[in-house]
């Protein structure tokens, strides 16, 4: 191939992983800069997104779409309900302790992923998507003193990808409006300031904290349900979008969306250039070490404010 | 609790087995039990199943289960082994070979199995395969690798159900040659079992004056394919895939959407597609390529009335789907290998006069001694032929193509085709 359409296709591949990784680790960094919560589980949070998807999908029966727009709105909800659930049983109870919160939720990792197994099995199921057209992309070229038009083999795109690229940015602007115009995000921002103040003012921290912690997975589930017309459905789904998501998150600063907006575009384009030209593996050392370049050189982050 | 207590016999295939006795107390049921009556003990042979439940080998887990299942049930409705009723005690391996040498030495030490078998992920034979060896216990793999016959195991293990990967590409390289072109890409997992591909077919290929022009190697845990594909030459001819793991449908799909119009020829290994229904969304631009089949996954116009009995035993309809639900598709190239491997060691037991895990180097000698395997009940994919010296069996290679949805057998490549030269002779080690 070329190196033009090359690259041209290696970036819509980058962009499609940028935009599921945003959503994802959004939610990660909300849970995170909200509530001080490391959430280990949400991995787990995105698989089971995939997971519901497919089921609710194949309970639709005869319609794709009918089936696709189900799963994304009813997998985010359950997801998210269930998360709520966990933080009023496990987490509250723990107090919101960094060190216990860690372990709780690496219990509820496992606890989600055994679920999984045991009841929707080991293979990897696929969600068709409501629209799939294949889309060749053109180039341009210099040939006999003018420029000329030409169709590289093997470029091209497929609508539903392109649609995952714009339902992320909607969602991410969707989050940003929430929690910057809205009463919600304005007592969300009021509890990740302080807590203590926060509630001495009447807020509901604890409920606060709930819903919280149920948007966080409802994020990553959507990302689940965004991404699994393309890839499959398995258990194990949950392990790698977890590493990338921390990945991100550590990078752009942990509790600031904007910069895990950005680390995210940085690390899903770079995996996906990377990973095109050279090989997977390197694109993973090199995402691994940037984040060893950003915890010594700039602890808090590209984005983040400095602890105080 | 001492590992002999957790090995106690358990009491209901026994009981069943003798009740199937009692029911066919005619005279048909007369020389077995006579049978019986000279086994020197009723206890059931217990066969040690590693069985990939979890982990990227899962959809090849859960029907080799079944094959296995069936295949049992069968040989205990005809009496059993020596008169004795055969039992499976299955454990998961993971798909992991570490895990899989930890089963082999608990089937040995814990539940005290005669023989392990059925493992297929050749990282987990290779794994496992050493254990087996120090632990002197009988291992039958259904593995398709070349590990067993290229003499990199030991005299444990035997792979006497299922051909292996170099003489099933050496079968495929004249086809692809004067059928589908010179100029070869291949993709392939990124493993023992991938590795093999990779060196048998290029070496065939190159023999038959074929080239290969690209070798792209795939993580079999990967979930994304697209950003492997343009490093495909575009001179390639013909693409030559093979793949495993979660993610395969992924994979072939993705390749559909990178060619789109414009594809090379395209020859797989049905891998690629194994457990996944051909049709599909997605997968329509397959029609008129052509897939390696270990065994036809769909009726063909001549059925044998092995593959009729073989299917009905197993529960599978005419598409190679279970029976219950059609969109369960079985992995039909490869499981047909655990049920010829227990007709195998029917045979070698009862060649043998196995009783217990004294006569283990016996079993061994007897299953070397096999070589013709006609096609039969026992052997529905076709006649075979055994090598004791390299442990690796050698029978008949299927090429079909994609048509209308189905995949119809266009050429039969005999055996004369897969064999090569021996690479080492395992009788001379010893037990």
């Amino acid at each position: 191939m070329d190196f033009g359409p090359y690259l041209l296709l290696a970036s819509l591949e980058g962009a499609v992983l940028a935009s599921v990784l945003a959503l994802m680790a959004s939610g990660l960094s909300l849970v995170f800069g909200v509530m001080r919560v490391v959430n280990v589980a949400h991995g787990e949070f995105y698989m089971l997104g995939a997971v519901l998807a497919w089921w609710v999908a194949s309970l639709a029966g005869g319609s794709v779409v009918l089936g696709f727009v189900l799963a994304l709105v009813l997998a985010p909800l359950i997801v998210g309900a269930i998360a709520a659930t966990a933080d009023i049983v496990v987490l509250r109870r723990l107090s919101y302790d960094p060190e216990r919160t860690i372990v709780a939720t690496i219990g509820l990792l496992y606890i989600i992923q055994q679920l999984t197994l045991m009841s929707y099995g080991p293979e990897a199921r696929p969600v068709v998507a409501p629209f799939n057209t294949r889309l060749a992309i053109p180039w341009f070229e210099f040939a006999d003193g003018g420029l000329r038009m030409y169709w590289p083999w093997g470029l091209s795109t497929t609508s539903y990808k392109l649609f995952v690229i714009f339902a992320a940015v909607a969602v991410l602007l969707g989050i940003r409006v929430m929690m910057t115009r809205s009463r919600a995000g304005l007592l969300m921002r009021a509890t990740q300031q302080d807590r203590e103040i926060a509630q001495a003012f009447g807020i509901p921290v604890e409920r606060v904290y709930a819903v919280v912690f149920g948007i966080g997975a409802g994020l990553a589930a959507l990302a689940g349900v965004l991404i699994v017309p393309i890839q499959q459905a398995h258990y194990l789904m949950g392990l790698d979008a977890l590493l990338l998501s921390f990945i991100v998150v550590i990078i752009g600063g942990l509790g600031s969306l904007a910069g895990t907006v950005i680390a995210a575009v940085l690390i899903g384009m770079s995996e996906g250039i990377i990973s095109v030209f050279f090989s997977p593996t390197l694109a993973k050392i090199i995402a691994t070490l940037l984040v060893a370049f950003v915890l010594v050189f700039r602890p808090q982050g590209l984005m983040g404010k400095r602890v105080r | 609790m001492s590992a002999a207590d957790t090995s106690k016999p358990v009491s209901t295939s026994r009981r069943k087995a003798l009740k199937t006795l009692a029911a066919g107390a005619g005279a048909a049921a007369l020389p077995m039990w006579a049978r019986f009556a000279q086994a020197q003990s009723s206890e059931p042979i217990r066969i040690g199943f590693q069985k990939h439940a979890t982990g990227i080998g899962a959809a090849y887990g859960r029907w080799y289960d079944r094959t296995t299942q069936a295949a049992v049930k069968l040989i205990n409705e005809a009496g059993g082994i020596n008169g004795r009723p055969v039992e499976i005690i299955t454990e998961d391996d993971g798909t992991d070979p570490k895990r899989g040498a930890e089963v082999v030495e608990k089937f040995a030490t814990q539940y005290k199995t005669d023989i392990v078998f059925g493992t297929l992920f050749s990282h987990v034979v290779i794994g496992s395969a050493p254990r087996a060896g120090e632990l002197k216990i009988p291992y039958f793999v259904v593995s398709e690798g070349h590990h067993v016959a290229s003499g990199a195991l030991n005299r444990w293990t035997l792979q006497p159900g299922i051909t292996d990967v170099k003489s099933q590409v050496q079968a495929m390289a004249p086809f692809v040659k004067e059928n589908l072109g010179k100029k070869v890409t291949m993709i392939f997992p990124d493993f023992a079992f991938g590795h093999d591909h990779r060196d048998f077919f290029s070496a065939a290929m190159k023999a038959q004056g074929g080239e290969i022009v690209g070798l792209i190697a795939i993580p079999p845990t990967e979930t994304s394919f697209t950003r492997y594909f343009p490093k495909i030459p575009r001179e390639t001819e013909v693409i030559y895939h093979v793949m495993v793991g979660p993610g395969v449908l992924t994979f072939v799909k993705e390749m559909g959407e990178f060619f789109g119009p414009s594809s090379p020829e395209i020859f797989g290994f049905i891998d690629s597609l194994e457990a996944v229904d051909l049709n599909s969304p997605g997968l329509e631009f397959l029609d008129g390529t052509y897939f390696w089949e270990g065994y036809p996954r769909y009726v063909q116009p001549d059925q044998t009335p092995y593959d009729r009995f073989y299917r009905a035993a197993v529960g599978l309809d005419e598409n190679g789907a279970a029976l219950e639900d059609p969109r369960d598709v079985a992995t039909m190239a490869h499981m047909f290998g655990c049920w010829e491997t227990l007709h195998v060691i029917k045979q070698g037991m009862e060649a043998a006069d196995y009783q217990g895990p004294a006569d283990r180097a016996r079993l061994i000698e007897a299953v070397e001694a096999i070589t013709d395997m006609p096609h039969s009940n026992e052997h529905p994919q076709g006649a075979k032929l055994f090598n004791g010296r390299t442990h690796q069996v050698f029978g008949p290679q299927y090429i079909s193509k994609v048509t209308g949805g189905k995949l119809l057998v266009t050429h039969t490549a005999p055996i004369e085709d897969t064999l090569y030269p021996d690479e080492v002779d395992y009788t001379t080690q010893p037990l």
